[in-house]
């Protein structure tokens, strides 16, 4: 039994079952960030006073992930654009790009979090710490799934090009919508904490 | 080929399919609708018996505080009910425990998983739905975070003990079983993103040929809302969840107020945080929470109501539009649940003109469905009777919540047995009847046997009558200022001794509850093996469900129907039946 449109578009709603299931699984996500930066909100409105960014974050290092990050945006575009191109070795090199790009992003993480602890700047320390510490875990878990998601495209998910091309392409550009809104989150995050 | 011959090929060759599958993966990771619906159905009514039982001891504490429980209190234990009287903490273990497995592990489950699971496809005249192995995850999600709920009344300090509510900063403080909580509703709002994103693409995608918007049944609409409530309500809790496991386990203070004094001692904690920010987080998603509850019921209630009155549904579209209305309505009431926390009466203001506002589609539903009874020659099944017993109850609880979401008089019922006598009228009488219903409704689709009428018509007359033997006695006790939560009923309190008395009432209505609902369990299982075998379409209706064979098999349907009218097409004049189903051209 086949489930019907799970890859070719449905005639009136023009979509395939897996690009609407994406999109709601974006907006379940955006409600979840959502609540976090009004919690963000709600504490920074009720704080007698509230650290400037710069005090305890390092604002440089916050602007490459910056751009690593969107640079990995991009590169992910061209990966299914490439896909779409039916280029696949070209798509395997952005592709590559874009997890190396993840990866960069957390070792960069990795090291302002092991300067924060150096310091002893913990979530316990003050309340900006807590959301900063919450709201950058739960971004980073984010990145590292959508990591696996793209190695596994990049690796045995691959084999997919050669028996259902037009599937394939699909899930690499549902993978991107995720990938842009982890991207998206951080655009968000880095001004709202390093900035304000 | 006829119809017949057609479903037997498909049959024939649907076992020669099944030979290949064994038993785990038939029935224990089957990726079929069918099967994770009946599991779900399943495994929703076992939390509620579950749910129940916990509810029926603590009645035992409320009725007779400070008298030992014979045989059943010395089964569970010293730590909880030394010599047989049980102890505060446990009581508060089980008063947290029974909101939270019948809300999250049982209603949700049994109406969104169940139904929605077993009979939105079937409905839509699709296949199977449009993602069988997240369908499977989802259960199998949910299954987990059921496990880990129980699982917690065995951890040191017993399971959380801080209310469905979980309101921080007691939640904050409280023993290891809160954290598990947390762990066990981050699986829970797993299991309903996986499965209202599964059911909003079926039902976008899946619909058969000929099925549009307006020719769904309205069940179809009320999971599609549903689905969407799910999927954008959850994720507020979740983050919430994250926060309050930073607090417990990383030493923030998201919801702990500097200075905090318990038990005379100021607590040693960065302070800074806010508990409202619980509150609003909690409540954002539990207002969307209680139309989870309740959209799935009207639905199955619509569908009933018109295949019994053998009439269309009066005012089908404006049923629909009000549920969609009330959808969204629904995002923008949650601080009616906070009107004493000094929110500000701004806020008062608009939480209580939306919570006004709201109550306007619901009541069009509710008097759509009463209208539809209006001139039709009624067949008193079991499960109309649920369904008509159904419509007054939710009446009741929908009316006595007026007052409670008006600032002025809420300051006097907030947090008294009226709230808890209003929400369970909604819930108990009200969705668990309409839960009943469809399962008598559709089990001959499910199992191809009818349940048997007596024992139906037994479980539900005593269901009716016990239902409001316990829970009318609420609203006397909230109305004199009983709160709730009291882990003797009120007994040491001066203005709660006039009306003491309706504890016991109100016990043994929920004993004989228990009693009443032996003849579904016997009912249930001995139809399922034993009952009267039925055709494909015994309740003569006209939705699409009743097209495949009775069970459907894998893939449901010999050819994919195609519907050709609307849902309800009741008593046309001049067909030659009284019903005319969707599948069948005109002219058939």
């Amino acid at each position: 039994m086949d489930i019907p449109y799970t890859v070719a578009a449905r005639p009136d709603t023009g979509l395939n079952n897996g690009k609407i299931a994406i999109w709601l699984f974006l907006a379940s996500e955006v409600m979840l960030f959502g609540a976090l930066f009004a919690s963000y909100v709600m504490l920074r409105v009720g704080a007698p006073e509230w650290p400037a960014g710069a005090t305890y974050l390092n604002v440089p290092l916050a602007t490459l992930n910056t751009v690593v990050l969107i640079s990995s945006s991009v590169t992910m575009v061209l990966a299914w654009a490439s896909l779409v191109k039916r280029n696949f070795s070209r798509f395997r090199l952005f592709l590559g790009i874009t997890i190396l790009c993840g990866l960069v992003f957390l070792v960069i993480k990795y090291f302002e979090y092991s300067a924060k602890f150096h310091h002893g700047y913990l979530p316990a320390t003050n309340t900006f710490l807590a959301i900063y510490f919450t709201l950058t875990g739960l971004h980073g878990l984010h990145v590292i799934g959508g990591m696996a998601v793209n190695s596994w495209l990049w690796g045995p998910g691959s084999a997919m090009w050669r028996t259902d091309p037009a599937h394939f392409t699909n899930r690499v550009e549902n993978a991107g919508l995720f990938w842009h809104l982890v991207d998206l989150v951080w655009i968000f995050l880095f001004p709202v904490l390093y900035l304000l | 080929m006829g119809p017949e011959t057609a479903t037997a090929h498909h049959a024939a060759a649907h076992d020669a399919d099944h030979e290949e599958l064994g038993f785990w993966w038939k029935y224990v990771f089957s990726t079929d609708h069918k099967t994770i619906g009946i599991q779900y159905a399943v495994t929703g009514l076992l939390f509620l018996l579950f749910g129940f039982s916990l509810m029926m001891l603590m009645r035992w504490q409320l009725a007779y505080p400070g008298r030992a429980l014979p045989l059943i209190g010395a089964l569970l234990g010293e730590a909880r009910m030394p010599g047989g009287l049980m102890l505060p903490e446990f009581y508060n273990e089980l008063g947290a425990m029974h909101g939270t497995i019948m809300v999250f592990l049982g209603v949700v489950p049994l109406a969104v998983g169940g139904f929605g699971n077993f009979v939105l496809p079937l409905q839509i005249g699709a296949p199977d739905m449009a993602f069988p192995r997240i369908n499977m995850a989802s259960y199998w999600s949910y299954f987990v975070g059921g496990v880990v709920m129980l699982a917690s009344f065995f951890v040191p300090g017993g399971a959380a003990q801080s209310g469905w509510t979980s309101y921080a900063p007691l939640s904050n403080i409280a023993g290891s079983g809160q954290s598990w909580w947390l762990f066990g509703m981050v699986f829970l709002i797993t299991s309903s993103l996986l499965g209202s994103i599964n059911f909003i693409v079926t039902t976008i995608q899946l619909r058969a040929p000929g099925l549009s918007y307006f020719r769904l049944p309205f069940f179809v609409w009320s999971q599609l809302v549903t689905s969407f409530l799910l999927l954008l309500a959850f994720p507020p809790l979740e983050a919430a969840a994250f926060l309050q496991l930073m607090d417990r386990h990383a030493g923030t203070s998201f919801f702990m107020p500097s200075g905090l004094v318990v038990s005379g001692q100021v607590l040693e904690v960065t302070g800074g945080g806010n508990p409202l920010l619980w509150q609003h987080l909690f409540w954002f998603l539990a207002h969307p929470e209680v139309y989870v509850l309740i959209l799935p019921a009207l639905g199955i209630v619509a569908e009933i109501v018109a295949n019994n009155t053998r009439k269309p549904l009066f005012g089908y579209r404006s049923m629909v539009y009000s549920v969609i209305f009330l959808g969204f309505m629904s995002f923008i009431v949650w601080a009616h649940h906070m009107f004493i926390t000094g929110m500000g009466t701004t806020m008062a203001t608009f939480f209580q003109t939306t919570t006004m506002i709201i109550s306007i589609p619901s009541i069009v539903v509710l008097t759509a469905l009463i209208l539809s009874l209006w001139g039709g020659s009624i067949r008193f099944t079991t499960p109309m009777l649920f369904a008509l017993g159904f419509l007054p109850m939710f009446g009741i609880g929908g009316l006595t919540g007026l007052p409670l979401g008006l600032a002025a008089t809420d300051v006097h019922l907030h947090d008294t047995y009226y709230v808890i006598g209003h929400f369970h009228y909604v819930v108990a009488p009200g969705t668990i009847f309409g839960l009943f219903a469809g399962v008598y409704y559709w089990f001959p689709k499910a199992t191809g046997r009818a349940m048997n009428e007596a024992l139906g018509k037994l479980h539900f007359w005593g269901s009716l009558v016990f239902m409001n033997v316990i829970f009318m006695p609420f609203f006397i006790m909230g109305l004199a200022g009983v709160s709730r939560r009291l882990y003797d009923g009120g007994a040491s309190y001066a203005h709660a001794q006039p009306v003491l008395q309706w504890n016991v009432v109100s016990s043994v209505g929920a004993w004989c509850l228990g009693l009443a609902q032996i003849p579904f369990i016997v009912n249930f299982f001995w139809s399922a093996f034993r009952g009267r075998r039925v055709e494909a379409n015994p309740w003569e209706a006209t939705t699409l469900e009743w097209a495949a064979p009775s069970p459907p098999p894998h893939g449901n349907f010999p050819q994919l129907p195609q519907a050709h009218r609307g849902p309800y097409e009741y008593s046309v004049p001049g067909a030659p039946r009284d019903y005319l189903p969707q599948w069948e051209p005109r002219g058939a």
